[in-house]
């Protein structure tokens, strides 16, 4: 099979600390347009694919290719200007910031030193922020420090900053964990909207919210693919029923 | 254009700016004799270190245990081409080998170093005060930040750097004077820079200087570069997540940095008239970060506050209490510390300026800071040094 039908083309991923191998020979391939959630129970390794794929860990062996490029090579910034977006687990924002600071420092302009430096605040900016933040519900808070958001806000904000960085493969970690019911139902929705028409690789831990986005799931286990495919078929595998409620 | 540079000057900050402006160069110049205007124009040197590190430390999170190292080289880049002008022949007929400096002399060397010749040339040293110590950081920026040496372990190298250099400059006496370091500076093409007149001109030149750097740093501050220093402070991984090479930024606020002490340490030579490794060293790297810290490490315009009030006590203290004045210097920074984190301007930031809002909002509203100014001295609810604070302007935010 050819790879570059694929946006994210994952083959013998390796990464061991210390000898041991915390995501081991994995293989997983996501295609364009799809939503893929990865789930799994603790310590599967979920979190350390997605710092593999964004660059934040460095793997062992093995190899990631993103529309052909290979990112194993490259450097965190390099994997974002290609057009991979993470979002952290635990809210990532820049809270001496404003939201509006937040969300312009994420716009993908200016990204060099004299760049930056040079920088203008300039109509289209102050719109594409505008719109992003209405659509992550933080338009009335621009000028908020993001130090001060509750955690929900902060969690759609990182979204938001995600967003605006417009990447072809969005990488999401627990996007609706530590929400309250209210906030988890506005997410849901907010990512029913924003994961169309893009790649998406979701760690979630919730089964209904993974229902309800999944086209295909992965349920990895001790660093390894334990099964794939729809949601139905993976719930219905044995092994995955052993994996879980086995011990 | 007018917009944006609105935005980088906004009005009060455009006031403190001013009010600063107007202390240094109307107040002092008229009440000072000559001696303590020179006095400040040697303090004032180190405030050009202190607002490099309001960049690199407040804003960058970048603590340089080492700014010693560049303030030396452009004050020794200025004292080498000063002294070669001192050395003239007809001045060194009694030496040995006549034409060199008398360090030179004295340590049995009959030629000029071939890294001295250049220094003959104006240009060619006005140029190496900025070039020298700003090359010199970017190669310890490069080294460090590409590798993603950080926090603790990049201040400890910056202070063994600064201790090798002293211990350099000091070996080889030669070639640097040693331990006197580069004495008995006269004139500048011609100019005796050792009489009053042209010491009140020096310390005007220094002013125009340090302004410069401060605009430069209000615009590095106001800017995308130094939203992205903040954001780097606290969340340096996160940056790069959202598509920045955060090490180009370190090194390029490293290099500022390094350019301002520079600047600082040539007309440190100039006004003071000679150059020596007791500036290069540890104990004066640090003192400059205490200057900040007093100052209050996240205010430009703090920074020069604190180089100001601290270099003061210091000379007023040092004269009384000789000794003491280390103990002193090291209190004064514990507590500053432990109690004021963000310096002097956070001071004038909760209790000065909450109080003169208080009393003037219900006033007019079209100039509230320019009376707020004239009244903010009698103070009764604040000690003596929250006085001199109130001096800090509406721009000496502690926050960005």
């Amino acid at each position: 099979m050819k790879t570059n039908d694929f946006v994210l083309a994952v083959e013998g991923l390796t990464v061991s600390f210390d000898g041991f191998k915390a995501v081991n020979d994995l293989s997983l391939y996501v295609d364009e347009g799809e939503i893929r959630v990865i789930i799994g129970p603790n310590g599967a390794g979920k979190t350390t694919v997605l710092d593999l794929i964004c660059g934040r860990t460095k793997s062992t062996s093995g190899s990631i290719k993103f529309r052909d490029k290979e990112l194993t090579k490259m450097s965190e910034h390099q994997i974002v200007h290609a057009g991979v977006g993470r979002k952290f687990q635990n809210p990532s924002i820049y809270e001496d910031l404003t939201v509006f600071e937040n969300l312009e420092l994420s716009y993908p302009k200016g990204r060099s030193v004299f760049g930056a430096l040079f920088f203008r605040r300039d109509q289209a900016v102050i719109n594409q922020v505008k719109a992003i933040a209405e659509s992550i519900f933080l338009a009335d808070l621009l000028d908020k420090p993001a130090g001060l958001l509750s955690h929900g806000q902060k969690q759609w904000l990182e979204i938001g900053m995600l967003l605006i960085q417009e990447p072809d493969l969005l990488m999401l970690d627990e996007p609706v964990a530590g929400m309250s019911v209210a906030e988890r139902k506005k997410t849901a929705e907010l990512l029913k909207r924003i994961t169309k028409g893009r790649s998406v690789v979701v760690i979630e831990h919730d089964m209904q919210f993974a229902e309800e986005i999944a086209d295909r799931v992965t349920v990895l286990h001790q660093g390894q693919v334990l099964s794939e495919g729809s949601m139905e078929r993976v719930q219905n595998d044995p092994k995955v029923i052993e994996v879980y409620l086995g011990h | 254009m007018m917009h944006s540079l609105k935005q980088i000057f906004p009005r009060h900050d455009l006031i403190a700016f001013a009010i600063l402006a107007a202390i240094l160069a109307i107040v002092f110049p008229l009440t000072m004799d000559i001696f303590r205007l020179n006095l400040v124009g040697k303090y004032l040197t180190y405030a050009f270190v202190a607002l490099g590190l309001v960049l690199c430390w407040g804003y960058g999170g970048i603590l340089s245990l080492g700014q010693g190292i560049f303030f030396g080289l452009g004050g020794y880049c200025m004292a080498m081409f000063l002294k070669l002008e001192a050395s003239s022949p007809e001045n060194t007929a009694i030496q040995s080998t006549p034409g060199i400096p008398d360090f030179m002399d004295w340590n049995q060397l009959t030629e000029l170093p071939w890294f001295w010749e250049p220094f003959h040339s104006l240009p060619f040293t006005l140029f190496a005060v900025i070039a020298v110590p700003t090359v010199f950081a970017f190669f310890i920026g490069v080294a460090m930040f590409k590798r993603r040496v950080g926090g603790v372990y990049f201040a400890i190298i910056t202070q063994a750097i600064a201790a090798i250099l002293t211990i350099l400059i000091i070996g080889q006496q030669g070639f640097t004077g040693g331990v006197n370091g580069i004495t008995d500076l006269r004139t500048f093409l011609g100019w005796d820079i050792r009489t009053d007149s042209a010491k009140y001109l020096l310390y005007f030149v220094n002013l125009v200087l340090l302004f410069i750097c401060l605009v430069i740093a209000q615009c590095v501050r106001k800017n995308k570069l130094g939203r992205i220093l903040v954001a780097m402070r606290v969340r340096e991984e996160r940056v790069r997540f959202s598509g920045y090479d955060v090490s180009n930024f370190k090194i390029f606020v490293f290099c500022l940095g390094a350019l301002f002490s520079a600047l600082g340490g040539a007309m440190f030579t100039l006004q003071v008239g000679f150059m020596s490794p007791t500036f290069v060293g540890i104990v004066p790297s640090i003192e400059m970060v205490i200057l900040c810290a007093v100052g209050g490490r996240l205010s430009i315009l703090g920074a020069i506050y604190g180089a100001l009030l601290v270099n003061f006590a210091k000379t007023s203290f040092s004269e009384t209490f000789p000794e003491l004045w280390l103990f002193a210097m090291g209190a004064l920074f514990i507590s500053v510390v432990l109690f004021f984190p963000n310096g002097l301007a956070s001071l004038y930031q909760e209790y000065v300026l909450p109080w003169i809002k208080a009393r003037f909002k219900p006033r007019v509203k079209t100039k509230p800071e320019a009376k707020v100014e004239s009244k903010a001295k009698p103070q009764p609810e604040l000690s003596e040094a929250t006085d001199d604070s109130a001096n800090l302007p509406a721009g000496a935010r502690y926050e960005n």
